[in-house]
């Protein structure tokens, strides 16, 4: 009961209150477009007439949220998931190149922390390097990646991929160097009295130790991948992929199919994220942590 | 005479002998080809045969260094050949040497501070140097065609030349877009998150939409700014302010609440108000999350105002430049807008930093 009272209600209520606030948003905004077309036709529109009609614009400035239902309902479960036309597939091929990047990142991000946890001359040298790296905007390379490799013959998943891993392998690597030396002195101090070896030391302390922040950067790691595939599908003249159903949206202001792959790729992401959350919260049980 | 045990100083000596026995490749008559492997054996010896100590590892730096240099010289004059063996050999020796230097001043305990703290700034701008010498090298002596990387040179060069369209486009993006919807953004995120405190029932059902919202591909907004705002630099720094709001949001909502009960009972033994207790207590207590949320959030609005230029723009902007340079193959440009937005990331990053030590000196991650 105290669930539903301290989350479910105050989250539901805040949720209607935006909806309401975007069919406001919908009338308000799409209002002049179907004054215009009345003054043209030399009629006069009624408020209500007014009202209707602002909902069912072909491409309204912001469309109403039933029209994004009706988008995604059609292009999920009306068009067979192979079409071009289908969200489905356009959603497939941007979670592949997410997924395999962000397989790469991670495991790239683990491989360097443990690398600078057990070198002090990377330590001191890469960190450094690494944590001025976050500031830098490395979105914006992007595109240049997809092109370049377009030029050399390399295209498909891989470019995309790799950008993913570009941009995910950086809060892995923070979050493992943090995790891995997260065990205390004395812990530490034990495992030495016991003359265990650098890999046992490892295997047994560090390794289980890091989980947490391991999960918690693999959280940013996957939101940040997603956002990278999209941005990896702009320039490659838009091909596939929720970033080109974007981009193909823009060109042909088509505003309800772009909400509809905002939509999806809000879904996507919040699937991926809850779904690592998950996977910490089974780790964690296995590893004994007591809720 | 003591031999150094380390494998790095023993591999990087047996690659300088062959420096000086093998042609490094074209047909170079320059005395430059003679003297840099003479260069590279003296260093290698050093490393070799004198015990570690500050004195002979400063020589060695600095020694390798004449040769990286000479070494990318070298290039410049085999226009037409490719270097040999001869010349990679001198190459990893040269690397394996930097890298003998690097790793034994990370070893070093110096005994006074200062010369500690320069010790610790040198290593990463070392690595950084090397990073970028390996680049050259290897980019121009394997030929790699410039559309695929260009080398360092290259790119100093066109940043050379282009200074009046690079700050043109810096204006527009950065000075513009950015920093206006930073501003925007963040300040409506600071003051919704007051407004979330003081109301404890859209806490409960803001929160987790916004950490939720925090998460999304917020850039996918930028089509739909583009066409709202129009092209200009408004429809970017609107999707600036929605990109910085939440994280704002989340970390200042958090920040409010990490005030500790015993200083908020004192703050009620002393009668004091609302707003008292806010600006006395709770904001002070708040700014390490705030500037959290401030460091996040200026990556953040250099990405968004960005990418949002790819769906539209005026002919001027950095992510206008990047989109019609990579489609026009001039790498060199694009990578000299990279490296502006690169250097503005980290400056404005660095400046922010210097601010929270200032505002919040009281931090134990400060104090010494």
């Amino acid at each position: 009961m105290n669930f539903i009272r301290n989350s479910v209600i105050p989250v539901g209520a805040v949720l209607l209150a935006i909806l309401a606030l975007w069919y406001v948003f919908a009338v308000v905004l799409n209002a002049p477009f179907e004054r215009d077309q009345a003054a043209r036709a030399n009629t006069t529109i009624s408020t209500g007439q007014l009202i209707v009609n602002t909902m069912a614009q072909e491409r309204p400035v912001l469309p109403a949220p039933h029209q994004v239902a009706e988008e995604i309902r059609k292009t999920v479960f009306d068009i067979s998931p192979t079409s071009k036309r289908s969200l489905v597939y356009h959603a497939g091929v941007t979670l592949s190149s997410t997924l395999l990047g962000f397989g790469l990142g991670t495991l790239l991000g683990i491989l360097l922390a443990i690398a600078i946890v057990h070198s002090r001359t990377l330590d001191k040298s890469l960190m450094p390097w690494i944590i001025t790296s976050q500031t830098v905007p490395i979105l914006a390379i992007a595109p240049m990646i997809i092109v370049v490799l377009n030029a050399v013959n390399i295209t498909g998943l891989l470019p995309k991929a790799m950008i993913s891993t570009y941009l995910s392998f950086f809060p892995v690597a923070v979050g493992m160097v943090k995790g891995l030396r997260s065990p205390e002195i004395m812990h530490l101090d034990l495992m030495r009295t016991y003359n265990a070896s650098k890999s046992q030391v490892f295997w047994k302390l560090r390794w289980p130790a890091s989980m947490p922040y391991l999960f918690t950067s693999m959280k940013i790691a996957v939101a940040i991948s997603l956002v990278g595939a999209i941005v990896g599908e702009l320039p490659t003249g838009a091909v596939a992929g929720i970033g080109a159903r974007l981009l193909a949206g823009s060109y042909y202001g088509q505003t309800v199919q772009i909400w509809a792959a905002l939509i999806a790729a809000a879904l996507m992401a919040a699937i991926l994220v809850s779904l690592i959350g998950l996977v910490a919260t089974l780790v964690n049980r296995r590893m004994g942590v007591r809720p | 005479m003591t031999i150094s045990r380390s494998p790095l100083a023993i591999a990087a000596f047996l690659l300088a002998v062959p420096g000086l026995l093998i042609s490094s490749g074209g047909d170079v008559q320059a005395t430059l080809a003679y003297s840099t492997p003479v260069i590279l054996f003296v260093a290698a010896a050093v490393a070799l045969f004198t015990s570690v100590s500050i004195p002979s590892l400063i020589v060695v730096l600095i020694l390798v260094h004449v040769v990286a240099f000479c070494l990318i010289d070298l290039l410049g004059s085999m226009l037409t050949a490719r270097p040999d063996i001869g010349y990679w050999c001198m190459v990893a020796s040269s690397w394996l040497l930097a890298w003998f230097s690097v790793q034994n001043l990370a070893g070093l305990k110096l005994a006074s501070a200062q010369a500690q703290r320069l010790v610790n700034f040198a290593l990463p701008v070392l690595f950084g140097a090397w990073l970028l010498i390996l680049w050259e090298i290897l980019v121009r002596g394997f030929g790699v065609p410039s559309i695929l990387l260009p080398p360092p040179s290259m790119i100093a060069g066109r940043i050379a030349n282009s200074v009046p369209t690079l700050w043109v486009d810096f204006q527009q993006t950065y000075l513009k877009a950015a920093i206006a919807g930073y501003a925007i953004g963040c300040g409506s995120g600071f003051l919704a998150a007051i407004i979330v405190d003081r109301v404890p029932f859209l806490r409960r059902g803001l929160l987790p939409i916004g950490n939720l919202v925090a998460a999304l591909p917020v850039v996918g907004i930028a089509p739909i700014m583009v066409m709202w705002f129009g092209s200009y630099w408004e429809s970017k720094a609107a999707v600036v302010v929605i990109m910085t709001f939440f994280p704002m949001l989340v970390n200042t909502v958090a920040g409010l609440a990490a005030s500790g009960a015993m200083e908020r009972d004192l703050m009620q033994t002393y009668g004091s108000s609302y707003g008292q207790t806010l600006l006395k207590l709770r904001l002070p207590a708040a700014m390490p999350f705030i500037f959290n949320a401030l460091k996040i959030n200026s990556t953040l609005a250099l990405i968004g105002a960005i990418v949002a230029e790819f769906f539209g723009s005026p002919i001027v902007g950095m992510g206008f430049r990047i989109s019609a340079e990579v489609g026009r193959m001039n790498v060199d440009m694009v990578w000299a807008e990279i490296f502006v937005a690169a250097l503005a990331g980290s400056l404005s990053y660095g400046l922010i930093t210097l601010i929270e030590r200032a505002v919040t000196f009281w931090h134990p991650s400060y104090r010494t």
